[in-house]
């Protein structure tokens, strides 16, 4: 029987963001309309979406977000072919600070087909990484910048964001499900 | 507004399975509607400043134009090119065939070579079947006799979704033109049906005969008939060669008679779709004007055209057998599950 | 039709035997020979390779138990390519010749459309001396109707005739000039050689490559439509009737050539036809996958053209059987669809597929059958073959009914592996075939 242990609640995900908003205000004081969101299809987007929403009433404006389908830089092509979703990036990076917006950061070979995909778009000043949940078992030197919950998980275990734009859920949940 | 805007989301059941694109006849709906939602992602790739994509890096594509093409062939090129695969391109008059070579050893010659696709354009109908039942390597077929010509129907479907924002479901569409002899008519024919439109073919009734009736469409030898409810108008190009003679009198009477005149251009619905595979013949099929006028997606369906060739060979990068070893058993065309 | 005993398998191996006696009798079969109206369990008797009414008491007789087998004249193909002058790599006399034994044909007519054609009496004279040092069965040779078989001027039909042919024909091309197919019948008349047509307009057919209709509107392959036979018939019928002369039309496929042919008939026009197994057992559907082993010509049609054909069968429009044998080497069919020869191999599975057409569904008896494959043939080719008269040859052909079997290319006699009917399970059989009293073939 696989069993599920919530992580976070609507509450808890709520008080999250907006102390991911700080951290990423404090940490770009120096020149805040600089940053730009770029989230990872689906919820990395989705969490990008509510991050600048929460950021524009701190920062006084709205960061630009973009949505980055980064299918075609994956290094696991050979073994799956998933079905691309359409990027839609309607600003220009170069020397913006682009925080990369990730729900959950685990291999680490996500972001770094991130990287790999955003050096086609331009270049930008900085980029950090924002992602939810960090369950570690990284397989390349990548680490998040920002962070909700640092945990430690089995390898088989799978952590599920749901989120209720894209979630058939009545209310937010972050859970671990062990098999 | 993009195909996948208002579509179903994308599940992991909709993997792509077949080693080769042989024809549209043999595809599922949802099928299509996968290389269109993976199009919709390589068209915002293609509108970047860097255009190129490692998604095929290391993989070899040979354009095997056994009979000539510029477009269709440049189209694939390009679409290689841009997700980083080697591209070579075979046209008839620099290939073994003048030599008395036949296509089967020319194709497992290539084979031979890695190629792990081959885009195929051939005179006679089944002929990228042949070869795709003989291979390994992914054949792509770009044009095969009268038979099919499936990219060419998967863009201009594509073209239609994106240009009118909806499925195609009760569209009705009118192809108008030298049916008989065109692969472009039946893969289109196909494709529109199985995406639920209602198809009208128009022409003379010696190039629109009864028999395609069969096949789930309308005939009409008038176009005027269909003008006033036609959603989108897809015209073929007309051509009178020796062979078409006794079909036909004269392209001046095929104009007086089919020809999208200013004139009939004015009994269409005010957003009427205008297509045309290319090379246009202004004045011919089609008013030069209307060619370039807001109602036609010409140049769309050429811009289109990369992208969904883009991902044509992108998903069947997934129904490759991987790194097959030599003198294994050879991977049946129709269903290799993707590993 | 009567009932047959059960074969018993201990007997198999038979017929293989050396026979040691002078004279022989077949027991126990059912012996059908239309030509004498005879069906009917009983005995055949043979000596020194003829058939006799009996043998005289105190000669010693070797005596064959043919329980469970009809027991019929030599089956007759005269519809066959053997390809030689020229074209050996496809098949041979010899080895056409045991395809015809392994499928219980004795007798079988070979088309004159070799390279080089034969046209004139030479190429008849080394053909008939090639048939008399390779050939295990009779080989009855045709000639051109016209020059090169180019459809433009007469070949040389008397000295054709003088040189042995036993018919005029041009299969595989059409003589599309009325005038000379006009000439042709009035001339051949003089030396009593028929004229065996293969049927089909070149402007109607140009370029086609299977059956017009749906499938190749599908496949987007050339048409080859109907009417481009069905006007030939017509012209054939309509010249036999004015000349008097005899004209055969070749394979036929379509509703229509048998419409035109019955109606010929019935005016008294000296026409016939044929009818070969792959255009009863099988429709332009099968082309689905491009595969040239269904690649004939005429093409393959559908299923009305098959029940119009299984009609003319019954009611004696077409009272001819034969295979249209056309051997091509693997290398040529294993090409694009409309780059591929016409033609498939005929000889070792046409018996068997007339039994799954005709005999199964009931179409007609086995004494019917049997009729088209022997004593019709012979009689409109003037051939002194399909009987078991006494007197004539001992042309024998064995076959069990019951006998069941799986197509398989790679044991044929042939020397070419082009048949679309690979793992087809079929019954019935030939399993011996006797020519002038001896065994040629037994299974």
């Amino acid at each position: 029987m696989p069993s599920s242990n919530v992580l976070l609640d609507a509450d808890a995900l709520d008080r999250a963001l907006t102390r991911l908003s700080y951290q990423v205000l404090e940490r770009n004081a120096a020149d805040p309309r600089r940053i730009v969101l770029i989230g990872l299809p689906t919820r990395g987007y989705t969490l990008a979406q509510r991050l600048a929403s929460r950021l524009a009433p701190i920062a006084g404006f709205e960061p630009p977000v973009g949505k980055m389908d980064i299918t075609f830089h994956r290094d696991d092509l050979e073994l799956n072919i998933p079905v691309p979703q359409v990027s839609h990036i309607p600003f220009d990076i170069t020397r913006r600070v682009v925080v990369l917006v990730d729900d959950v950061l685990f291999t680490g070979r996500s972001v770094r087909a991130a990287l790999a995909a955003l050096s086609d778009l331009g270049r930008p000043a900085a980029i950090q990484l924002l992602a939810l949940i960090d369950r570690g078992h990284r397989q390349v030197p990548i680490r998040a910048d920002f962070f909700a919950r640092k945990i430690t998980t089995e390898l088989e275990d799978t952590v599920q964001v749901k989120l209720t734009e894209v979630d058939p859920v009545p209310a937010d949940v972050v859970e671990v499900v062990s098999p | 507004m993009s195909p996948t805007e208002y579509m179903a989301p994308t599940t992991p059941s909709r993997q792509w399975k077949h080693k080769d694109l042989l024809s549209i006849r043999t595809l599922e709906p949802w099928e299509i509607d996968l290389i269109h939602d993976t199009a919709s992602a390589f068209k915002e790739i293609n509108s970047r400043a860097i255009k190129k994509v490692p998604a095929l890096r290391g993989k070899t594509v040979v354009n095997l134009f056994v009979e000539p093409s510029t477009r269709t062939r440049a189209s694939f090129e390009l679409a290689a090119n841009r997700l980083s695969a080697d591209v070579i391109s075979l046209e008839s008059s620099s290939s073994s065939f003048k030599k008395g070579e036949t296509l089967k050893d020319t194709g497992l010659n290539l084979q031979a070579l890695n190629a792990d696709f081959m885009v195929m354009r051939h005179s006679c109908a089944g002929a990228a079947q042949f070869l795709a039942e003989r291979l390994r390597t992914g054949i792509i077929n770009a044009g095969d006799g009268a038979h099919e010509h499936p990219s060419q129907a998967l863009l201009d479907t594509f073209t239609i979704r994106e240009r009118l924002g909806r499925d195609l479901k009760g569209l009705k569409i009118a192809i108008c033109g030298d049916i008989m002899f065109s692969r472009v008519a039946r893969s289109n024919i196909w494709a529109l049906l199985k995406l639920g439109a209602d198809v009208t073919l128009v022409g003379p009734s010696t190039l629109v005969p009864p028999v395609f009736k069969k096949l789930g469409v309308n005939i009409s030898h008038k176009l005027e008939d269909i003008l006033p409810e036609a959603h989108v108008i897809m015209l073929l190009r007309i051509q009178h060669e020796r062979q078409r003679q006794a079909l036909f009198p004269s392209l001046g009477e095929y104009v007086s008679l089919f020809g999208l005149t200013a004139a009939r251009f004015r009994k269409c619905r005010p957003d009427v779709v205008i297509m045309h595979p290319g090379p246009i013949n202004r004045g011919v099929e089609i008013d030069s004007e209307l060619a370039d006028g807001v109602n036609s997606v010409i140049l769309e369906q050429v811009t289109n055209g990369m992208a969904v060739r883009m991902a044509i060979l992108y998903l069947l990068s997934g129904g490759q057998p991987l790194h097959v070893a030599p003198g294994a058993p050879l991977a049946p065309h129709i269903t290799s599950p993707a590993s | 039709m009567m009932k047959l005993a059960p074969r018993d398998p201990s007997l198999v191996s038979t017929y293989d035997r050396k026979l040691g006696t002078r004279s022989w009798a077949l027991t126990g079969g059912r012996v059908i020979d239309p030509a004498n109206r005879r069906d009917e369990i009983g005995e055949v008797y043979v000596r020194d390779g003829k058939i006799v009414a009996e043998i005289p008491v105190n000669e010693s007789v070797e005596v064959i138990d043919c329980s469970g087998l009809i027991v019929c004249p030599g089956l007759i193909d005269l519809h066959v390519h053997l390809r030689e002058p020229g074209q050996g790599s496809k098949e041979t006399v010899a080895t056409g010749t045991r395809a015809a034994a392994a499928g219980g044909f004795s007798t079988i007519v070979a088309m004159p459309n070799t390279k080089p054609v034969a046209d004139g009496p030479n190429t008849i004279a080394w053909l008939r001396q090639r048939i008399a040092e390779t050939a295990i069965v009779n080989v009855y040779t045709t000639g051109c109707i016209s020059q090169n078989m180019a459809g433009e001027a007469l070949a040389p039909i008397g000295s054709l005739k003088q040189a042995g042919v036993v018919a005029i024909t041009d299969d595989g091309k059409c003589i599309q000039n009325n005038e000379l197919m006009r000439r042709a019948l009035e001339y051949a008349q003089m030396f009593d050689l028929p004229l065996l047509d293969h049927c089909q307009d070149y402007a109607l057919s140009e370029g086609g490559v299977m059956n017009e209709g749906y499938w190749s509107t599908v496949l987007g392959l050339q048409g080859w439509p109907a009417i481009a036979e069905e006007v030939i018939v017509g012209r054939n019928a309509l010249l036999a009737e004015l000349t008097g002369g005899t004209v055969h039309c070749q394979h036929l496929s379509s509703a229509g050539s048998v419409r035109l042919v019955r109606e010929a008939m019935q005016r008294g026009v000296k026409i016939s036809a044929e009818v070969m197994p792959h255009h009863l057992a099988l429709t332009d559907e099968s082309i689905a996958g491009y595969d040239t082993n269904f690649k004939m010509n005429p093409p393959l049609r559908t299923k009305r053209d098959i029940a119009a054909l299984l009609e003319g069968v019954a009611d004696g429009t077409i009272e001819i059987l034969g295979s249209d044998h056309a051997p091509h080497a693997t290398y040529e069919k294993e090409v694009e669809f409309s780059e591929a020869p016409f033609g498939i191999l005929g000889l070792e599975t046409e018996l068997s597929l007339f039994v799954k057409t005709l005999i199964e569904p009931g179409v007609i008896s086995w004494a019917k059958m049997i009729e088209k494959l022997t004593i019709n043939p012979a009689k409109l080719l003037r051939l002194d073959k399909g009987t078991l008269s006494p007197g004539a040859d001992a042309d024998i052909t064995l076959i069990d009914p019951a006998r069941e079997w799986v197509v398989d290319k790679e044991k044929f006699q042939s020397k070419s592996r082009n048949t679309p009917f690979h793992g087809w399970e079929l019954k019935g059989k030939a399993v011996a075939t006797v020519v002038a009293g001896e065994f040629v073939f037994s299974c």
